[in-house]
């Protein structure tokens, strides 16, 4: 139980800390953070990969390396697609 | 095999860098190194997680992480950039349904293990149940934005009632299996979290879905965090709740800048009396100047200070490469170019500066509504391309008006007013634009990408 008021600490901490980082960010890079942030969502890879070597039976397996794949879309698609719009904000401002 | 205080410190420094790398999205300057942190932040915590608890079915691990990469890649190579909502929208269904998955894995896991407390499976259901609404209301928004089905709401008779008695449902069958133990019925949980995202989305508006895919945003996070709660992992729960938080702050501007509430959102069916509307607006008789091109270049050409209005009409005319060469001209000849932004003149926040940027044009023209509402009183020429709604003075004066209230940009303040056209048509409020019948609005009709190119030969003549 104490182990669940700690997570939960965290948890209301970090909604807070996420409040802060991102009023600060300007309407002009919206769109990027909201890819960017949803790559970061994709950390549930981490629990795919956790769960794919707790797992056994095949069912498991198979369900937890879809989960894994799905993730994995999530955080390379995301970042990726960031990086490519950003780039494009970086360009601009050299020319300049 | 890492001792597992080392995982756990090394979750810490990722956190950390996730949290520095977000902090760098608060300026241009910073943003793509931001990405980079947080990307790098990533591939230590997978790396880290992969060499845990030895190396135990390596194999599916890698297999999964060149499929889901090869995927991943080709997306984010290929996507253009007018369809970033939709590729957004993707994702956060693919991140939805990969929380879900890990956590109905785990459930299955403990009950087997006999090792079920009341705190994992609650965790464990709210884990499941925002995973699922997720993943299938994002991919209702998926299709809409692509118009792989009507962008129209579609509307469910009682659907209200409908929604509530589901989620009513959905929440008795996860007490149940709380107090039961019966864990089959976390199946009849999962088929009601994909039934009612999908009714969730399904009648809401498309210009509504900037709205939208900001909240699934939020979801795809909150879901991820639930996930962390059930596998007892710290730096699930810290990302995930990064990402709820900047999801809500989003949903919050844009439904602000519409001037709705989240709940009407959410409840449907704004855009659809419009439809009835906009044949009737036709037949309006009141008068109106309209210009040709070759006036609109004179026009411009003595002008000093010159707003341009984007709105998304500018982004289907393909216009925007044509509206830099404009502004490429007019600041050669001495002009003062800036842009005005409207949050919701795209199809997702910020949307719109995306797709400047990708043409070249500098952030630093562009200018977000409070930057730039008090100087159009000193702009001499108003360039509106695409955009409608978000000018309509109507927001401002007509109490009456269904959009009465919407922050607008002040338009109607300026000295002259060029409005890029195809027809006199409302827009997505189905509502007439005052704007567009002031002695100095000038109608410009015609494809924008065609009238911009013709004015700008127009320039370069002289």
């Amino acid at each position: 139980m104490e182990s669940l008021l700690i997570l939960l600490m965290i948890f209301i901490l970090s909604l807070f800390l996420g409040y802060e980082l991102i009023t600060k960010v300007p309407p002009t890079l919206h769109t990027p953070l909201m890819s960017g942030s949803n790559a970061i969502s994709g950390i549930v890879i981490i629990g795919a990969i956790v769960i794919l070597k707790n797992g056994d039976g095949r069912i498991m397996e198979i369900i937890s390396l879809i989960a894994l794949i799905l993730s994995t879309i999530n955080v390379i698609g995301g970042f990726l697609v960031t990086d490519r719009m950003l780039r494009m904000f970086k360009k601009n401002n050299t020319e300049k | 095999m890492i001792n597992s205080n080392i995982i756990t410190l090394i979750y810490i420094i990722s956190s950390v860098l996730f949290i520095l790398g977000m902090k760098r999205l608060n300026s241009p300057k910073t943003a793509r190194s931001g990405n980079l942190i947080s990307s790098l932040a990533m591939f230590i915590a997978i790396l880290v997680t992969i060499l845990d608890n030895s190396t135990l079915k390596i194999s599916w691990i890698i297999i999964g992480l060149i499929i889901g990469s090869s995927i991943g890649i080709s997306m984010a190579k290929l996507v253009k950039m007018t369809a970033m909502p939709q590729m957004v929208a993707l994702f956060n269904g693919f991140g939805g349904l990969a929380s879900a998955l890990v956590s109905s894995q785990e459930f299955t896991r403990i009950f087997n293990i006999g090792n079920h407390t009341i705190y994992s499976v609650s965790t464990i259901i709210i884990s499941i149940i925002v995973g699922t609404i997720t993943f299938t209301g994002s991919i209702i928004a998926f299709l809409k934005l692509q118009e792989l089905i009507t962008t129209n709401p579609i509307l469910i008779p009682l659907r209200n009632i409908l929604n509530l008695f589901l989620l009513l449902i959905t929440i008795s069958i996860g007490i149940l299996i709380l107090i039961t133990g019966n864990h089959l019925l976390i199946y009849y949980l999962i088929a009601l979290g994909l039934i009612v995202g999908i009714l969730i989305v399904i009648p809401i508006g498309g210009a509504d879905m900037p709205v939208v895919i900001a909240l699934l945003n939020s979801y795809s996070g909150i879901a991820a965090a639930f996930a962390g709660f059930a596998l007892n992992n710290t730096i699930l729960i810290i990302c995930g709740s990064l990402v709820g938080a900047s999801g809500l702050i989003l949903t919050n501007i844009m439904t602000k800048a519409m001037n709705r509430s989240m709940l009407n959102v959410i409840t449907g069916g704004f855009g659809q009396q419009n439809i009835n509307i906009n044949k009737d607006i036709s037949k309006h008789s009141k008068p109106f100047k309209s210009i040709d091109t070759e006036s609109t270049s004179i026009l411009l050409k003595y002008s000093e200070n010159i707003i341009i209005v984007p709105g998304y009409g500018l982004a289907v005319a393909q216009a925007q490469h044509s509206i830099k060469d404009l502004s490429d001209i007019l600041e050669s000849k001495g002009c003062n170019i800036k842009y005005a932004i409207h949050p919701v003149a795209g199809r997702m926040p910020g949307h719109m500066n995306v797709l400047l940027a990708e043409a070249n044009i500098p952030y630093d023209q562009l200018y977000d509504l409070e930057q730039i509402n008090d100087q159009f009183i000193t702009a001499d020429v108003v360039i509106v391309i695409g955009a409608n709604d978000v000018t309509n003075p109507e927001a401002r004066n007509n109490r009456n008006s269904p959009i009465y209230g919407m922050p607008i940009l002040n338009v109607d303040k300026a000295k002259n007013i060029i409005v890029l056209k195809r027809s006199m048509s409302t827009g997505f409020s189905g509502i007439d634009n005052e704007l567009f019948y002031q002695e100095k609005t000038s109608m410009l009709f015609g494809d924008a990408k065609k009238s911009l190119e013709a004015i700008n030969k127009e320039l370069k003549l002289d």
